[in-house]
């Protein structure tokens, strides 16, 4: 089942910019109730681009791999480019384009974040 | 003669594979399997009998109408009651909760009065009470739980006050698979005036229930977790309380006669079923309860009596594995929620679903019992009729899988 395929597993046992930045332009905690998974997105802006991003949080390993797989992927991009990020490419970015209707919820909680905290930023 | 294996050839579904394996069913609590009588007798409605019940004198009306007034006498019987009028159809224990905190909650609770409840009630027997004394301005008070998952009963004398009006109850959790003590509630409950309601959608599908013998007043069910149809669902009451409680839904079937601007009520259960009902429903419980009633109630807890001692004498080996709730067989039913150190319930569910098994995750719609046991969530694996020893080891394969691939 390629749902934990090794990837995933890695990036949920040694998540990447998992932390806090000292001095961050920009935070936001998402959380589902409904199942405890828990992220805190931060983000340093510069010149307009995404210049470093961390998370801390809990949660299952897919939600935890993905905010470790996305955080990897939105470093240095346009910030503009990233406000119309569809959840698809997300879920391309993940590998996890087939993901059951009932673990969405889990893949998407660190992009979900990630949306809130730039809509946070206009 | 309860014979798993000729039990399981009556289910169809369970020939189907998943992910590449064969299907290990441990969701029952969530809503069970169907056997072929049951599939056929819903069918049989359809293509021989359909028609509207109570509005006509043709051939097939009053067919349809005869098989559903069956199904009532049936459910009557399977739980003792009285009266086939004490059987109020609906679409399930939901629906039937709500129509006791509607129709007799609203008519007779105000300011102040009491409306005990316990701490490990599925929302479907919380969030109707919670809306009901906020509007009437009733006090909302539990029973607690010990760390055994037990309620905590031994001071339940002094929870009761001359203000206690309703004390509704789980009969069997859902989360923690307590049995709670009805009877002993009830006795309770009925010295201070108050009347109870059981919430009993996990224990009319798996063991004995006497509605005269727990001496509650209201008592609630779903024909889904019990072999039969989804949508079709039982209230029973008091013949006595159905009569003096107003009508929770209005319109067709539940009136005697309309003016333009009046109506008066139909006779009890009529009252309470508005509309065209369930009746494929009725009558596909109805063969539920046969095939139920065939293997014997007793049977049927003996055997999961059995699953649940062996499930949890192997899941309690497993390192890092704690179940909630009692960890005797005798006072629990065939529900085992559990949490394992490490992983998240939704990853187990995950992986045991690419092993073919299908446990739930999540809270189980009883999120304060995780609040208070300070989890966000569990994984839960609930048996019945059709499930084997070999399933119970192969969601002890599945664990360790589980454990191997997500432990960091
Ligand atoms: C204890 C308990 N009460 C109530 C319900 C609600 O049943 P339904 O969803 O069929 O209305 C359930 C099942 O989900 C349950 O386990």
């Amino acid at each position: 089942m390629d749902l934990y395929r090794d990837e995933i597993l890695d990036h949920y046992k040694n998540p990447h910019n998992f932390g806090e930045l000292p001095d961050p332009k920009v935070s936001y905690e998402e959380y589902n109730p409904l199942c405890g998974d828990r992220v805190v997105l931060q983000l340093k802006i510069e010149n307009g681009k995404l210049k470093e991003v961390k998370f801390t949080g809990e949660g299952c390993a897919i939600s935890i791999a993905s905010a470790s797989m996305l955080t990897d992927y939105l470093v240095g991009k346009d910030i503009a480019e990233l406000k119309s990020l569809p959840g698809k490419k997300v879920l391309e970015v993940l590998g996890l384009s087939n993901i059951a209707a009932g673990r969405l919820k889990c893949a998407l909680l660190p992009f979900e974040a990630l949306k809130k905290s730039l809509a946070k930023l206009s | 003669m309860f014979d798993v294996n000729k039990i399981r050839e009556d289910f169809p579904i369970l020939k189907r594979k998943i992910n590449g394996h064969d299907l290990v069913y441990l969701d029952n609590a969530a809503t069970s399997q169907k056997p072929k009588a049951v599939i056929e007798a819903v069918a049989d409605f359809y293509e021989n009998h359909n028609a509207n019940v109570h509005r006509g004198v043709h051939t097939l009306s009053e067919e349809a109408t005869q098989m559903y007034e069956e199904a009532r006498v049936r459910v009557a019987k399977f739980i003792n009651a009285r009266l086939p009028s004490e059987i109020i159809f609906v679409r399930n224990s939901t629906e039937a909760l709500n129509l006791i905190v509607w129709s007799r909650g609203k008519a007779h609770l105000k300011k102040g009065d009491e409306i005990l409840l316990s701490e490990m009630e599925h929302h479907s027997n919380l969030v109707p009470w919670q809306l009901l004394a906020k509007e009437v301005g009733a006090v909302l008070k539990f029973i607690s739980f010990d760390e055994n998952g037990e309620l905590e009963i031994s001071n339940l004398k002094s929870q009761f006050s001359n203000r206690t009006k309703v004390v509704s109850v789980v009969h069997v959790s859902n989360s923690l698979g307590t049995i709670n003590p009805i009877k002993e509630m009830t006795k309770l409950a009925h010295e201070v005036g108050a009347i109870v309601v059981v919430d009993a959608a996990q224990s009319v599908p798996h063991m004995k229930v006497d509605v005269q013998s727990l001496g509650c007043d209201f008592l609630a069910f779903s024909g889904h977790k019990m072999l039969g149809p989804m949508g079709i669902g039982v209230l029973y009451g008091r013949q006595e309380l159905l009569e003096v409680m107003p009508p929770f839904l209005s319109g067709g079937d539940m009136i005697r006669s309309v003016t333009i601007n009046d109506a008066t009520w139909n006779e009890v259960p009529y009252k309470f079923e508005a509309g065209t009902p369930n009746v494929a429903g009725a009558v596909g419980l109805s063969a539920a309860i046969g095939y139920l009633a065939n293997l014997g109630m007793d049977n049927v807890r003996q055997h999961e009596i059995k699953l649940t001692d062996y499930a949890l004498k192997k899941l309690s080996v497993i390192p890092g594995l704690k179940v909630l709730g009692p960890l005797d067989a005798q006072k629990r039913g065939g529900v085992i929620a559990f949490t394992l150190k490490g992983t998240h319930p939704h990853d187990l569910a995950s992986v045991l679903d690419g092993e073919g098994i299908a446990v739930r995750s999540g809270h189980h719609c009883t999120m304060p019992v995780h609040l208070r046991l300070g989890i966000p969530a569990s994984t839960r694996a609930s048996f019945y009729i059709y499930n084997t020893k070999e399933e119970v080891d192969k969601l002890v394969d599945g664990l360790e899988k589980a454990k191997r691939l997500l432990t960091k």
